[in-house]
Order: structure tokens, then sequence, then C-alpha cells
């Protein structure tokens, strides 16, 4: 029997699948023109640079933490690799590895502000926010910056027409996807994620485990960067600024749980990073008023995290119960 | 020959408070220790520097003459401690079988992932061998607390431990599940392991043990074989008083007008057709097994969980289902079984968490202020009388305290909000028996002031001795009513065990319905 109770869970557990659904829906038959092949083809290429961000933050997510550096990151990481392909011009194939030894050094910073100082992550990395776009525009005086041929070319290699940057996105989520779901060091995420006090008395080396998190969001994050100034090939003191808050929102859509312990990367963060170019795109087909395109986006980001409380709210609910026909069998075993 | 286990002079502070003084004990190897003492007498954390949780301010620990001192859990598990907290550890949106190896996984050979099939299997001998039929890949979530407390037990023994500590294993289990895991206790003991058992049960620790440790404010008051500590003893050796009574006495009494009446309240697969009155100065114990329905029912009441058909009425006033304000405004209080998750903020001092639901009638008539002087001294007089254990109300965060201390903060929270009608979901379940005297003592007089008292507990004993009349509930449904003249044991037991005694005596097959 199908109850209203049921269908309500069924919502809540599935919320990912169903916005994304209905706004395939909506924007499809508001703008038959949305639903062309190509429309899908740019919706996933202009989901590249978030989609690896929002691995990233998924990963922090998990661990119960955040990360509000990303966009200071991937300028950091794009004024390095400026320094390192136009000044000292050393070729691409040394310039990437380079710049991202940024992201990796960024990433090690927030943990360990969070992990040995113990500052909440929301501030630490609030902090490394600012530093991070303060050196960056102290080093190039915020001059805007165009990028040579030999990066900026790297986007247009394609193979089975899917070109370059949607395949480094599919490849780290296909990677991340099996280092959470297969390896001790991703179900020991989810573990301290859902209790690290309890973590901590089974012997788990927490610490480790919420530096190692923050470490890849921060390399991620520079990757995410690369990926970003190959499309885009020039960069101005604005780059990225603000694009964490997509990234998370990204992250929440997927089903990622802001208190922790919750989220996966396929198909999860993959819909959430696909959904936001998707508004973005819908919107512009159905011809809405880009300076209405904000406020749009904010609405879905705060249902995923109102969603998201929900679910919260449930979990405990029901984790306190203690249903009749389970402990019925109890007593009678 | 040196002992299996030595504590020399351990100390430990916290803050102002000594936890620990001067611990020095000798443990033999392959026996049973029953280790007791007051709620805040240190048991949980002397535990905890054995476990590698804590680290002791000076002392020594040896392990069978070796210096043994860890840094950390793991540091125990490779000397082959084992812990089984006092409060569940489980992830619980991990499976059973990822809990069980969430601190190792075997991977597969020459590659970096888990071998999911070899956890699977481990897991099934694992819980096959406490008889715990539940599928590895189920999530803890899912699972109900009796059964999750003996997950934990099953991660405990699966390091192969020389060592396992329980620290209150029992408060979650059905009297089934605590007769199988003393079962395995016991099979524990013959296997060679030492174990350490900490409750405030103490019939059990009685039926258990073979060797007693008190500990009365941080030292040890007397510790030797149980042949010497008869549980009078043992009681008078934790509260350093003697004790002639468990519980305060109760006399008959002509109870007032109806208070609360719950009529016809059914809710599919929760409970069935209850009737029941509750009336002025009257205390209604409720017996059942866990799974019984009885903390459905006491939560439906409050307006917790849904109901389908039936009514409540609290005094005259029928009240709307799911309406909790509406409920606390009209009188009634509810003291809820799972305290630490429900019923404490556990970041705020225990004052302001025993002022939580007052807090109305300490504001100044104007503007709303609080009356800082009015709430310390009454919560100072509740932390008196329970005999709450903290460096300083004002201060202390609740979540520092002991665990039967917390527990005793949740009960004082309600009993200061002098409710109409106070339900008690097992409130002295973890709590020391110096303590529930004084809870017991607590709630009496607020029935001799009126108050009508619905006490759910599963220690027939207490009820017997502390309750007005009890009814008696199973499987969802009231099945016998017992007024305090006809208290006899056996027929509340059988009326409890109606259905799985009667169904698994004639099926033989488990009886479930
Ligand atoms: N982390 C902590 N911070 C401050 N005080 C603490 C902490 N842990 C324990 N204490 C204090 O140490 C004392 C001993 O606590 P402990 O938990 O060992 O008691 P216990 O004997 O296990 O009691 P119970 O039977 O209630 O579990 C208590 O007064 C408690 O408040
Ligand atoms: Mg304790």
């Amino acid at each position: 029997m199908i109850t209203r109770n049921k269908v309500y869970n069924f919502a809540l557990n599935q919320t990912t699948l169903l916005l994304f659904a209905a706004l395939f829906v909506i924007f499809g038959s508001l703008a038959p023109r949305f639903l062309s092949p190509s429309s899908f083809q740019g919706i996933l290429y202009a989901s590249s640079t978030l989609g690896i961000m929002a691995v990233g933050i998924t990963l922090v997510l998990l661990t119960g933490g955040i990360d509000l550096s990303l966009g200071s990151n991937m300028y950091l990481t794009g004024v390095f690799g400026h320094l390192l392909l136009n000044v000292v011009e050393v070729p691409v194939w040394i310039a990437i590895p380079g710049a991202l030894m940024v992201g990796l050094a960024y990433g090690a910073l927030n943990a360990v502000l969070v992990t040995r100082l113990k500052i909440v992550p929301f501030v630490a990395t609030l902090g490394t926010l600012l530093m991070g776009r303060g050196l960056g525009l102290v080093i190039t005086r915020s001059i805007s910056i165009d990028f040579p041929d030999s990066l900026t070319g790297l986007r247009n290699v394609a193979f089975l027409g899917i070109r370059l940057p949607v395949m480094v996105m599919l490849a780290v989520m296909l990677l991340f996807h099996f280092v959470l779901t297969r390896t001790q060091f991703g179900r020991q995420m989810y573990a301290v994620g859902n209790n690290g006090e309890a973590a901590a008395k089974a012997g788990l080396r927490t610490t480790r485990i919420v530096a190692g998190a923050y470490v890849l969001c921060g390399l991620l994050a520079s990757l995410a960067g690369v990926v970003a100034m190959t499309r885009l090939g020039r960069f101005n003191p604005n780059f990225a600024a603000g694009d964490e808050l997509f990234a998370i929102a990204a992250a929440v859509l997927g089903g990622a749980s802001l208190f922790g312990g919750i989220g996966v990367i396929l198909p999860g963060t993959l819909l959430g990073a696909l959904m936001i170019p998707m508004v973005r795109s819908g919107l512009v087909f159905v011809g809405v008023d880009i300076y209405r395109e904000r406020m749009v986006m904010f609405a879905i980001v705060f249902l995923a995290v109102f969603i998201d409380s929900i679910r919260k709210e449930q979990m405990e609910k029901r984790e306190r119960r203690t249903i009749m026909k389970v402990d019925v069998e109890g007593e009678s075993r | 020959m040196s002992p299996f286990l030595r504590f020399s002079t351990i100390n430990k502070s916290f803050g102002g408070i000594h936890a620990l003084r001067d611990v020095s004990l000798e443990i033999e190897g392959g026996v049973i220790v029953g280790l007791v003492g007051e709620n805040g007498a240190g048991k949980s954390t002397l535990m905890n520097v054995l476990g590698g949780v804590l680290e002791p301010d000076s002392g020594e620990i040896h392990i069978e003459g070796t210096s043994y001192a860890p840094q950390s859990p793991r540091d125990a598990t490779r000397w082959g401690v084992a812990f089984i907290h006092q409060e569940l550890n489980l992830f619980t949106n991990l499976t059973v079988a990822e809990n069980l190896f969430i601190d190792g996984f075997p991977t597969l050979p020459g590659l970096p992932f888990v071998d999911r099939r070899r956890v699977r299997r481990e897991t099934e001998d694992a819980l096959h061998s406490v008889q715990l039929e539940i599928a590895p890949g189920t999530r803890v979530e899912t699972l109900s607390p009796g059964q999750r407390q003996l997950i934990e037990i099953v991660k405990a023994l699966r390091r192969d431990a020389r060592l396992i500590v329980f620290d209150e294993p029992t408060t979650s289990l059905t009297s089934k599940e605590t007769e199988k895991l003393f079962g395995i206790i016991r099979g524990l003991k013959a296997a060679g392991k030492t174990i350490i058992f900490i409750s405030h049960i103490l019939n059990d620790v009685e039926e258990l043990a073979d060797f007693i440790v008190v500990l009365r404010d941080g030292q040890v008051q007397g510790h030797g074989p149980i042949g010497e500590f008869p549980i009078n003893r043992m009681i008078s050796l934790m509260v350093g008083r003697d004790i002639r009574n468990l519980y305060p006495e109760r006399s008959a009494h002509d109870p007032g007008p109806v208070l609360l009446s719950v009529e016809k309240v059914s809710q599919p697969g929760i409970v069935r057709d209850i009737d029941l009155v509750v009336r002025s100065g009257e205390i209604v114990g409720v017996f059942g097994l866990m799974g019984s329905g009885r903390t459905e029912l006491a939560r439906i009441i409050f307006g917790l969980d849904p109901q389908r058909s039936g009514q409540i009425r609290l005094k005259d006033r029928t009240l709307s289902p799911g309406q909790i304000r509406e409920r606390i405004e009209a009188g009634m209080a509810f003291v809820t079984e799972e305290r630490r998750e429900e019923g404490l903020v556990m970041d705020l001092s225990v004052q302001s968490n025993l002022v939580l639901v007052t807090l109305r009638s300490f504001l100044t008539r104007f503007g709303g202020l609080t009356k800082p002087g009015l709430i310390a001294m009454e919560s100072e007089k509740i932390v008196e009388q329970l005999r709450i254990k903290t460096a300083g109300a004002g201060t202390t965060p609740v979540k520092s305290l002991s665990g039967g201390n917390q527990q005793k903060t949740v009960i004082g929270k309600w009993l200061l909000s002098r409710p109409d009608i106070l339900i008690l979901d097992e409130p002295t379940r973890g709590v020391d028996v110096g303590a529930k005297y004084e809870v017991h003592a607590i709630v009496q007089k607020l029935a001799e002031n009126g108050a009508g008292v619905l006490m759910i507990s599963s220690e027939l004993d207490e009820l017997i001795g502390t309750a007005d009349r009890i009814v008696v509930m199973s499987r969802g449904e009231l099945t016998g009513e017992f007024p305090r003249d006809s208290y006899e044991k056996e027929l509340i037991l059988a009326a409890a065990f109606r259905q799985s005694v009667v169904m698994s005596e004639e099926t033989g097959a488990g009886g479930a319905v």
C-alpha cells in the first residue's frame, strides 16, 4: 500500500533525482530547444569546473566541515599558472602540476588551521578566502591576464566527442566515487562525519582523515582553477570569486548534508553540479532577465539546504524509534 | 607473580573535580570484576584511563607486570584491551559490517579497495557467534537500541581482547538480550578473558561477578571476592551510609479526581485500544517488556508521536494530537527514556538545562528579564536533592557530567516544573541506588501535592515498591491491571509475557505473531 508517508519519505530521500527531473520537465516544456543535444553538451561543458570543485566540497562536507576558500584558491592557482607560463615560460606540462601545488599548499593550510589550531572550519576557511585573494592581488597588481594558446588549446582536445574539461571532471568523479565507496579512507570519512567522538574512541586517526579531506579539497579546487583557465583563456581579479558557494550548493543539491556523514559523488554530486548550469541555461532559453537569474539560483540553493535540514530532522526521529515489530522479534527469539 | 592488571596511585582531575584519587588496585586474570559506585564516582573515568581515552595526571598501570601507558584507544586495542562504552559509539550512517571493520578493513590483494566479500563473511560469522540474526548490510540507523548495543559488543569481541570492559552494557537491552549478554560474558570468562563489568543493577553484578570493587568520590572504598560483598555492603560502601530501604515507604491512600484519561487510543502497528486513567495523587506504574509499546504510548500521550484514533484528555481539556506545547502549558511533563539525546542541551550548563522548561516562571513581570538569583536558588535545591555531582551548576556544561548525573539533570528539569501530570519513562535506569531513592521520594511528594504520575519501568520490584496501581502492556495492548493490594509478581509477569510465553510453548517456534 502506498501511504502518504511513504511518498513523503521517498521524496525526502530522492530529492536530488526529483529536483533534477523537475528542472528537466519544466525547462523542457517551456523551451523545447533546451532539450537539444547541443544544449546538453553545453550544460555538461559548463559544469566541468563546478563539478570538480563540488567533489572537493563533498569530501569536506562528509567530515562535517566546510570550505569557503575554493574561489581564492583557484585565483591563486591562476596567478601561479600565469607566473610559470608567462613569466618563467615553462612548458604547459610543467606549469600545470606546478600550479596544482598551490592548491595542495592551500588545502594543507586549511587542514592545519582546522585540525591543529582547532579553528572552526567556517572561520578558518573564511580567513584563507580573504588571505588568498589578497596575496594574488598583491602579486598581479590586479591586472587581467591572458594565457598562451599552449594552455587554452587543451579545451578543444576531445575524445569520442567529449571535451577534455568534461573528461577531467568525469575522471575525478569516478576516482572519488571509488575512494568513498570502496576504500578504508573513504568509509572512515563517513564515520568521522557521523560521530567524531566515537570515531576517535574506535581508534580512527580522525585528525588525519579530516586533514585529508581539506588537502584533497584544496587540490581539487586548484585543478578546477586550471580547467577554468583553460576554458576562459584569461582571468581578472574577480576570477572564481564566490564560486565556492555554487560548489557548496551543487554538493548539497546532490544530497550531501551540511551536517556531515551523508553524500555520494555518483550520482549525487554529479547531478548537483549539472543542475546549476542547467538552471542557468534554462533561464536563458526561457528568456528570463539575467538579473533575475541570481534570485532563482538562490531560491534553489535555499530549497536544497531546507530539504537537507528536514531530512536531518526526519532521520533523527527515525533513529529514536523503537518500532514494535523489531522488538517483538527480539523478544520472541 | 605479578597480578594480571595493576593500577598504582592513579590520579585524574577535571578542572575543579578530582575524579580519581590515588586509585590502587590489583586484578587477577580470568575473573569477572564488578565495578560499582555512585553516579560520578569515577568508574567511567578509570576505565577511560585504562582504555587510552584519557591520560591520567599521575600513576601507572601494569598489565602482567609490564608497564602499560596507552596514548590512544588504538594503543589499548593493540594491548588487547577492549572497551564497550557507556554510550553507544556506532556510526548510524554505515552498515553493521562497516561498523565492525571501520578501524581496519581487509583489502583486496595488491589493491587499496576493501574486500567486501570477506567483510561480509566475517561479519556474518561474528554475528552468528552471538546468535544475532541481522544482515551485515543493514544500516545501523534502522536497528533497535538493544540490537545496537549487541553490535557494539560484537565489535569489541572481534578484536580478540584479553581484557574486556563493559560500562553499563545492559541499560538498553531487553531481558532476553541481557540474558544473552550474560551468557556471552560467562563464555568469555571460560575462555580465560578478564572482564570488568560496571552496572547500577546490583543484582546483575551479584549474579555475574567473582570480585567486587567499590568506588566512591574517586577512591577505592573496598574490594574483594563477591562472597564478602552482599548487596547491602556494596550499597553502604557506595553511598557512605546505610540505606535501609531501596524505595521510600508508600502507603495506600485515596486518589482524587481523574487528571489524565486515555480513551481507545490506537496507532496501527504501535498500540491498540488503550484505555487508561491517572488520578490526582496517584502513581500509576506501567510494566512491560522492552518493545511492548510502553514508550510509544508515553510518546503518543505527550504528543510526540501520531495517533490514528482515540482521545486523550487532561483535566477537562481534550488534547489535540501532536500538540506538545499545549500539553506543557496544561501541566504535563515527560521524562524520556533516551535522556541524553532528547532531554539535554549538552553544551549548556547544568543550571540552564534545569530551568529550560520553566524559564517563563523565572521572568520578571516587566520586560521578560530573568531572575538569576531565583534560578540559582531553585536549581541548587534540585542539584542537592538529586545529588547531581557537578563542579558548579552555573558553569559546568552538561556534557562533562557522568552518564548518571546527566540523567538526573533531565529528571530535575521536569521536577522543577511542578507538573500536574508527570510521565516518567525508565526514570532510574543508570541512576545509582541513593539517587533512585531520592527520585522516588520527590515523585511521591509531587503526588501528595496532587499531581498524577505515570511511571514506566522494566524493573518490576521498583514498581511494586512505589506504584499505587500497575498496568501491564504487551505487544501494544494493555493486558492487565493490578491495584496495590493485589500485587503478585508471577501474575504481573504472566500478563507481560502473555502472548510470547503461551505462543512459544505451544508452537515451539519462537512465537512470532
Ligand atoms: N570530560 C570531563 N570534563 C569534566 N569533568 C568530567 C569529565 N569526565 C568526567 N568528569 C567528572 O568526573 C567525575 C567522574 O565521572 P565518571 O564519568 O567517571 O563517573 P561514573 O562513575 O562513570 O558515573 P555514572 O555511574 O554516572 O556513569 C564526575 O564528577 C564527572 O562530572
Ligand atoms: Mg559512567
